[in-house]
């Protein structure tokens, strides 16, 4: 059948596409039809019934039984049809046409379908359901029309391509996962802490010390979040571990400690969820390599390209990429000094480990040495001194990773190969120095709580002492009153988490600053100067060096995530954080918006975003799970400040979950967790969790399998149309070898027979032959007059008889034979001469 | 878009708007720019008041000269594979049509349909070598010898056709695009 479908013009075949439709359109016409008269009797009979006897329903559905179910039937294919009607390729008015007839059916019928007295409740279940599928619709186009910045992007995009505005997408992505962060923090732990809770001044946690309190406004010292911030909403320190406050009895340490670990909830389920979704839309992918020309044929063009020079760009990249691929297509490995190649590759790692090293071990000193700077009176000390960790890291964070790009030009990769180490590196770059700094932080609190040890013990010690002094003073060894120290005097403890916090604070306002900076300097100022002082200069400022800069997308998308993991750090210990980076986020948006229409110039390799979205998520991903366990450690085992912050007074953090469940929970429920915690359970639960986990992998390398083994047997049968229709004869080298074999006819029939074959078999052939672009039709006319080659020889002619005695004249071998050069159409090797 | 109003029945709106969605293209306020833009094209020829249905058609030259789709090298293609008559002049409903498909909101499969369309220049629902040439043309601007477009095209042939004729059916296109990471634009 497919021989014949592609020998009749194509014009027939659309004829017969419309035949059919048309004959389709006529069925269910007619169908309407019928239904309609049928349903036009139906009501007649109805309204005669019901002037004459009012309830007589059963007669009616007995007799309407099985027309009712058909015309149910048919409503419920126009329902599907009216919904699938979006997907279908006709042109608007058919389409519309369409719509208007099968809606038109649907309400005439619909209502005809309630029985009798359920016959109002059915109508209006279905106007109810017409309502909400309404309000549903407007809602999707309120919804569509308030996504924010959506013009803004999409003007990023006609300049730049989708890669460069795939930034600013995720960017968004991360401001409205920022605020749903904030909702939380805001709402379940700061405003109950300011409304229901004790305020200012009351508490010793919430009064600046005496000893500070002249500097507590100096812009200096608030800059460094001390002073007044450090006692103020934003650190952990001030929120007081009251059990329940307020007139509702609002449980803030609880909430407290929930809310921290909520945090990584949400987050953890948003961003697999995108995953999932990012997964869904790649489409079952095939490999790599099977399409290539293709794709690049068919999908290199970016439609959304509204912009003259993005296009130019876009024009020449396509190009650059058609080249590169003709020239991998046709490579022969010029396989240069392998071992000098390996060699400088050992090289670069190496050097690059140092630099890695160096780096990690610059930062603890840095923080070893601010420690040190803590100790002394901060008037001594200069700014750089001050902010030397921030700016350590800040400034590793700029320079290393160009410093990696130059020394990975020894390596000679692969662009796309280099671009993924590069990443992978200032990926360890980035972690190697968070995780620096935090075991840097780490040490310092265990000496903080050295520390408190001592002032616990002096405090307790001094409240002994008053209480000695007023016996003795008083006589009285019962109710004695506390001591009427006001709370800015009071001994402090060092309050370790405030301490941790502010750091994370100081660490992510540093950055905001140093991005900013390097944007306006990097950028804009790079812009200007090329811009004016190239009237002046020796030479083209535009096209040589420096240029304008490229938005650096990996960079950024970097940047961000890891600003994102100092955020999950430091939110349990500064709520405060979480807004500051909403703002950040927000003006960010802004500023880099025009930051990139202003200075930025569109890339000279445009390529696409697609593939790398899920790359990203799988790096924020990892980030998280990076930013949960100091986290998670500090909970679990560090026990928190005697006198700040929602968990003072308590041996561990997680000690508010057991109070609540011991006191505010039902009885039996305490019984129930402490048998779900008991290891005897747990263990069993995670041996079972394993053995899921290797059952399912075994299952999806099996469907995998099963996947090569379709594809494989696709390709055979590709191979063996192609064979078939190129060249009947040699579909086989085994049947070929089989014929060679077999016995040797001498009963061989007269030349004259076999010259009268020959004309037939090239007949035979020749509609194949002339289908084929290109090659010359050889019909019975050629003869072509090659150098005498055995026909046993030549291995495309059908091997029906050995060959016979050669009759005088063109040899039936050269007669007969398409020339060898059909053969190659089966596009082997290179392109056939012939074309 | 500024202050002129565009009319349309009621009955036309919720058409056009949709029971179920016809179009993928969604707000009214959107349909209703929309018309705005394609009255811009030709002022003197598209009414503002559309309750009479009233057959008009925009011819190409004025709506490849939109802003989304001048830098586009298939814009032609993209106009005549939505025009009625082959030709590229587009009535209204042909032009919700075309933005509709082209906008993020279509399905794949109906993409893949109309990208087919696009791509096939002699309009004999193949795409044929003589197509693929014209494509790679266009892309690079003929900035490819002829045995680089050459080889290329029928590398694209070789590694797409399944059913051995040569060139790409829309089975054979179908099955390309819809694993291709990249198709959704």
């Amino acid at each position: 059948r497919s021989l014949q479908l592609e020998e009749r013009k194509p014009s027939q075949q659309i004829a017969q596409r419309r035949v059919r439709k048309r004959r389709r359109l006529r069925k269910v016409r007619r169908r309407v039809r019928k239904s309609r008269e049928e349903e036009e009797r139906k009501q007649h009979v109805q309204r005669r019934r019901l002037s004459s006897s009012s309830d007589d329903n059963s007669e009616d559905e007995s007799m309407s039984e099985g027309e009712m179910a058909r015309l149910k039937e048919e409503v419920e294919e126009k329902k599907k049809l009216i919904a699938t009607l979006r997907n279908k390729p006709w042109r608007m008015k058919r389409r519309l046409k369409c719509l208007k007839e099968a809606q038109a059916f649907v309400e005439k019928f619909e209502g005809a379908l309630g029985k009798g007295k359920g016959r109002r409740l059915y109508a209006f279940k279905v106007m109810m359901t017409k309502k909400i599928i309404k309000f549903n619709r407007d809602f999707e186009n309120f919804k569509t029309a308030c996504i924010p910045w959506e013009s803004r992007i999409k003007e990023v995009e006609s300049h730049f391509g989708s890669s460069v505005a795939s930034y600013f997408i995720f960017l968004r992505w991360m401001y409205g996962l920022n605020l749903v962060l904030f909702g939380f923090v805001f709402g379940l732990v700061v405003i109950p802490e300011v409304l229901m809770g004790m305020p200012y001044g009351s508490l010793a946690r919430k009064t600046v010390p005496r000893e500070e309190q002249d500097s507590a406004m100096d812009f200096s010292v608030l800059f460094e979040f001390g002073g007044y911030c450090k006692y103020s909403i934003m650190f952990y320190g001030y929120y007081n571990n009251q059990r329940s406050i307020g007139l509702l009895q609002f449980r803030l340490p609880l909430s407290y400690l929930l809310v921290g670990v909520g945090i990584f909830g949400y987050s953890l389920m948003v961003v697999i969820r995108t995953m999932a979704r990012n997964a869904n839309e790649g489409g079952d992918g095939a490999e790599e390599g099977t399409f290539t020309f293709c794709w690049k044929l068919f999908t290199s063009w970016d439609y959304l390209i509204g912009n003259p020079e993005t296009a130019d760009n876009k024009f020449a990249s396509t190009t650059t990429s058609f080249k590169e691929s003709i020239v991998d297509e046709q490579e022969n490995l010029k396989d240069e000094n392998i071992h000098l190649r390996r060699f400088l590759r050992i090289l670069a790692n190496l050097l690059i480990l140092c630099c890695l090293g160096g780096s990690g071990y610059l930062i603890y000193y840095v923080v070893k040495r601010s420690q040190g700077f803590a100790k002394k009176d901060r008037n001594e000390l200069t700014w750089l001194q001050k902010n030397e960790v921030e700016i350590v890291m800040s400034l590793l964070g700029l320079v290393c990773p160009p410093l990696f790009e130059v020394i990975a030009e020894l390596e000679d990769y692969h662009p796309r190969i280099a671009l993924k180490w590069q990443l992978a590196r200032i990926f360890a770059l980035f972690l190697g120095n968070l995780y620096t700094f935090l075991f840097a932080l780490f040490d310092e609190v265990n000496s903080k709580l050295e520390n408190e040890k001592e002032i616990k013990n002096a405090t307790i010690w001094a409240l002994k002492e008053y209480y000695t002094n007023y016996t003795l003073y008083n006589n009285v060894t019962e109710n004695i009153p506390p001591p009427n120290i006001s709370p800015a005097d009071v001994i402090r403890g060092p309050c370790w988490e405030t301490e941790v916090g502010i750091e994370f604070v100081k660490l992510t306002v540093s950055d905001i600053q140093v991005t900013y900076l390097t944007i306006l300097i990097g950028d804009f100022l790079r812009a200007v100067i090329v811009r004016f002082l190239n009237y002046c200069w020796c030479w083209d400022l535009e096209a040589g060096f420096p240029s304008y800069a490229e938005f650096d997308i990996s960079g950024n998308v970097l940047g961000l995530i890891f600003n994102q993991g100092m955020i999950w750090m430091g939110a349990f210990y500064a709520p405060g954080l979480v807004g500051i980076n909403v703002l950040r986020l927000l003006s960010s948006m802004y500023y880099q918006c025009w930051a990139v229409m202003a200075c930025n110039v569109p890339h000279e390799r445009v390529f696409k975003a697609s593939r790398s979205n899920n790359f990203y998520m799988g790096l924020l991903l990892l980030v998280l799970f990076l930013s949960l366990m100091p986290v998670i450690y500090s909970i679990m085992t560090l026990p928190p400040s005697f006198d700040c912050g929602p968990f003072s007074g308590k041996d561990k953090m997680y000690d508010v979950i057991m109070e609540t469940i011991e006191k505010d929970l039902p009885p039996f429920m305490a019984d129930i967790f402490s048998y779900a915690s008991n290891p005897g359970l747990i263990i069993p639960a995670v041996l079972l969790m394993v053995l899921a986990i290797y059952y399912l992998n075994a299952v999806s390398k099996a469907y995998q399998n099963a996947n090569l083994d379709l594809k494989r047997k696709m390709q055979m049968q590709r191979d063996e149309e192609k064979n078939r229709r190129n060249n009947k004869d040699s579909t086989n080298q085994v049947m070929k070898d089989l014929e060679d074999l077999m016995p040797n006819k001498s009963l061989i029939p007269p030349p004259s027979a076999e010259e009268t074959e020959i004309p037939a078999d090239q007949l035979r052939k020749s509609p194949k032959v002339t289908g084929k672009p290109g090659a010359a039709a050889t019909g019975k006319g050629v003869h072509v007059q090659k150098d005498v080659s055995l026909a046993a020889a030549n291995p495309r002619a059908p091997v029906t008889r050995p060959p016979g005695p050669r009759p005088p004249g063109p040899l039936p071998g050269n007669a007969r034979g398409p020339p060898p050069g059909q053969g190659m159409g089966r596009g082997r090797g290179g392109p056939p001469p012939r074309r | 878009m500024g202050n002129k109003q565009t009319i349309f029945t009621d009955e036309q709106l919720d058409a056009y708007q949709v029971r179920d969605s016809l179009v993928c293209i969604f707000t009214f306020f959107l349909h209703c720019s929309l018309h705005g833009r394609y009255h811009e094209l030709a002022p003197h020829l598209v009414p503002m008041d559309y309750t009479n249905d009233p057959d008009v058609k925009v011819p190409l030259a004025l709506i490849v000269n939109m802003p989304e789709l001048k830098e586009n090298p298939f814009r032609n293609r993209i106009v005549e594979s939505f025009s009625e008559d082959g030709q590229g002049n587009l009535s209204f409903n042909d032009f919700v049509d075309m933005f509709s498909v082209l906008s993020e909101m279509a399905p794949r499969e109906l993409k893949a349909i109309y990208a087919f369309k696009i791509y096939d220049f002699n309009v004999d629902n193949y795409i044929c070598k003589e197509d693929l040439e014209k494509t790679l043309n266009r892309l690079t601007k003929e900035e490819l010898t002829p045995e680089e477009v050459n080889l290329v095209c029928e590398k694209a042939i070789e590694e797409a056709d399944l059913d051995g004729d040569n060139k790409l059916s829309f089975a054979d296109f179908e099955n390309m695009i819809s694993r291709a990471p990249d198709f959704l634009r």
